[in-house]
């Protein structure tokens, strides 16, 4: 039986990178992002592959559209198996100082990178539960553990999705719902530039390769359920 | 039985029970459930999510109108489909102004999308087969863009669309809730478990409970898509070989492991069912069965006469009438074990 993934913030990135080596192996993959060409453009991709993928198209910030990726992603694939939650967002860039950040846009980060993943987790994992598998990843970052001038609100909110996989995983361990929180490293991705604009862009890791890290870390067999990996380390 | 008019929580909820073999009647609150159950004893749950399948609709003279979507044929293109006049659940739906006839090949915009009316049911010209001129990409979309979940004028207020869905939600196949599982939370499914009980999944596209058409509720209820895991047959045979007893949450359980095993055997099955269960019918699966309070008059109480005889069953609904319970998807439970 093949896996049923859903990779949200797919359109780019990590996220695409993680879509289509996911369907390299096999997998049905749902692929998230707010409505762009680019998320078809990674779909197109992959079906001309020879891979199954299909679009949802959605914020994973907006509670309304929870249950539309939730429903429409089983609808088209059928019961998810696995949920990689790697949609975030850093706020407004150029990144700002704390006493800078308006408190709407510190919200708005926590929305996206901690409050979605655990409604769209809600919305899912009790059906893995049920089934007594399936395996839920939180994308993190080095914010979460080291605070940096500026990037306060990201790293908050990545602190936080960490400790959400670290609960996840004591509640949902004995039914047999893993959860892996990763720390993919610096990556040459567009959010990357986003936030570093100076970054020498050579010295930066693929997201394809760090992509193959995480999906290797994904397949072992066991991982201490709830641990946090730092998988960075250069192309 | 006075209907519940808004969603309701499990510390809410009553539980009226029957014993099957002495008929007699007692009151629990839904919290009590580990209680009164047995280590060993299997809860069989419905998985399906419940479609936004209620979805606005736009009919080749450009009149307003709603599409109830039923079942799917395939990947999210190909639905079965009810249609009602223009108006809402706030009207009853028996009172609902009936729909222009439609006929097979009309064009229609539903949820936004081009659809085309492939074929009519002999039961209801009403009832009818549904094709969406997009992928199923932008199928799905758009009815859970555009779609709500159908709703009957016993509740007022617009129900949200996680008000509908059970804890355990895998896949959209329910064009209504599988209600009887809606108030059981994963407290007390730990609380099931931590007692020893099993919990096991199958899933059964419950379908519509009335449309307001005369001869299409007479048919109710429809075919709908089921499905019983290889992991389901085993965990109920494993349960019935340790003398434990398999508990329906819900009647769309009863219907699907009482069709996965029409051959007289449980086996893993996918598919549609036709399958009736009414008076007279023997479960060869299903002992006990945890459901909702639901009119007398309905097929739901026809399905009861499987497990209680219509004596015992009419005197449990008098006394939960004088009791006060509370009926219909998001009333009281009613443990029949």
């Amino acid at each position: 039986m093949s896996l049923n993934a859903i990779v949200t913030g797919a359109s780019r990135g990590l996220g695409r990178a993680l879509a289509v080596e996911l369907a390299r192996t096999g997998a049905q993959v749902v692929l998230v992002a707010r409505e762009s060409e680019e998320l078809h453009a990674a779909v197109a991709e992959i079906r001309a592959a020879g891979g199954k993928a299909h679009a949802v198209a959605a914020d994973v910030g907006d509670k309304e559209a929870i249950h539309q990726i939730a429903g429409a992603a089983a609808g088209l694939v059928g019961p998810i198996d696995l949920l990689v939650h790697n949609a975030s967002t850093l706020g407004p860039t150029p990144l700002k100082l704390l006493l800078d950040t308006e408190c709407e846009d510190f919200e708005r980060v926590l929305q996206v990178n901690l409050v979605g993943p655990f409604r769209l987790s809600k919305a899912i994992a009790g059906g893995m539960a049920l089934r007594g598998r399936g395996t839920i990843v939180h994308v993190s970052s080095d914010a979460a553990t080291s605070a940096y001038p500026r990037w306060g609100a990201y790293g908050v909110s990545k602190a936080a999705l960490d400790h959400l996989g670290r609960s996840w995983a004591a509640e949902l361990g004995e039914l047999g719902v893993r959860v892996l929180v990763v720390d993919p490293g610096e990556m040459d991705t567009a959010m990357h530039a986003d936030a570093m604009p100076e970054a020498d862009r050579t010295t930066l890791a693929r997201p394809e390769a760090a992509a193959h890290r995480i999906l290797v870390r994904i397949f072992e067999p066991a991982f201490e359920n709830g641990a946090r990996v730092a998988i960075g380390g250069g192309s | 039985m006075r209907a519940a008019s808004a969603p309701r929580g499990r510390a809410e909820r009553r539980l009226l029970l029957l014993d099957r073999e002495s008929g007699a009647v007692g009151d629990a609150v839904l919290d009590d459930l580990p209680s009164l159950v047995r280590a060993g004893d299997l809860f069989v749950v419905n998985d399906a999510a419940t479609l936004p399948a209620s979805l606005p609709a736009r009919l080749p003279s450009g009149a307003a109108a709603e599409v109830r979507l039923v079942r799917a044929r395939d990947d999210g293109r190909r639905w079965q489909a009810v249609l009602l006049g223009a108006g809402d659940w706030r009207t009853p739906t028996e009172r609902r102004a009936p729909p222009e006839p439609l006929a097979a090949g009309d064009g229609l915009q539903v949820a936004g999308l081009a659809a085309t009316v492939t074929a009519l049911s002999r039961t209801s010209v009403r009832l009818f087969e549904l094709l969406f001129e997009s992928d199923a990409d932008a199928a799905w979309a758009a009815i859970y863009r555009h779609g709500r979940p159908i709703q009957y004028a016993h509740v007022p207020e617009p129900l949200a669309l996680w008000s509908v869905q059970t804890a355990y939600a895998a896949r959209p196949w329910a064009a209504e809730a599988p209600s009887a599982g809606v108030p059981l939370d994963w407290s007390l499914l730990s609380a099931l478990r931590a007692r020893g009980v099993g919990l096991a999944a199958i899933t059964e596209g419950a379908g519509l409970s009335s449309t307001g058409d005369p001869a299409i509720d007479a048919a109710l209820p429809l075919p709908e898509r089921f499905e019983v895991s290889a992991a389901a047959v085993r965990a109920v045979s494993a349960a019935k070989a340790a003398g434990g007893r398999v508990v329906a949450v819900g009647t769309s359980v009863v219907r699907a492991l009482e069709s996965a095993a029409a051959s007289g055997e449980l086996r893993a099955t996918s598919g549609e069912t036709d399958l009736v269960i009414g008076p007279g019918y023997r479960p060869r699966v299903v002992d006990g069965l945890f459901t909702g309070l639901h009119e007398p008059t309905a097929s739901h109480f026809a399905l009861l006469q499987a497990f209680a005889g219509r004596a015992q069953l009419e005197a449990a609904y008098a006394h939960a009438e004088r009791g006060g319970y509370l009926g219909h998807e998001f009333g009281d439970a009613n443990l029949i074990l």
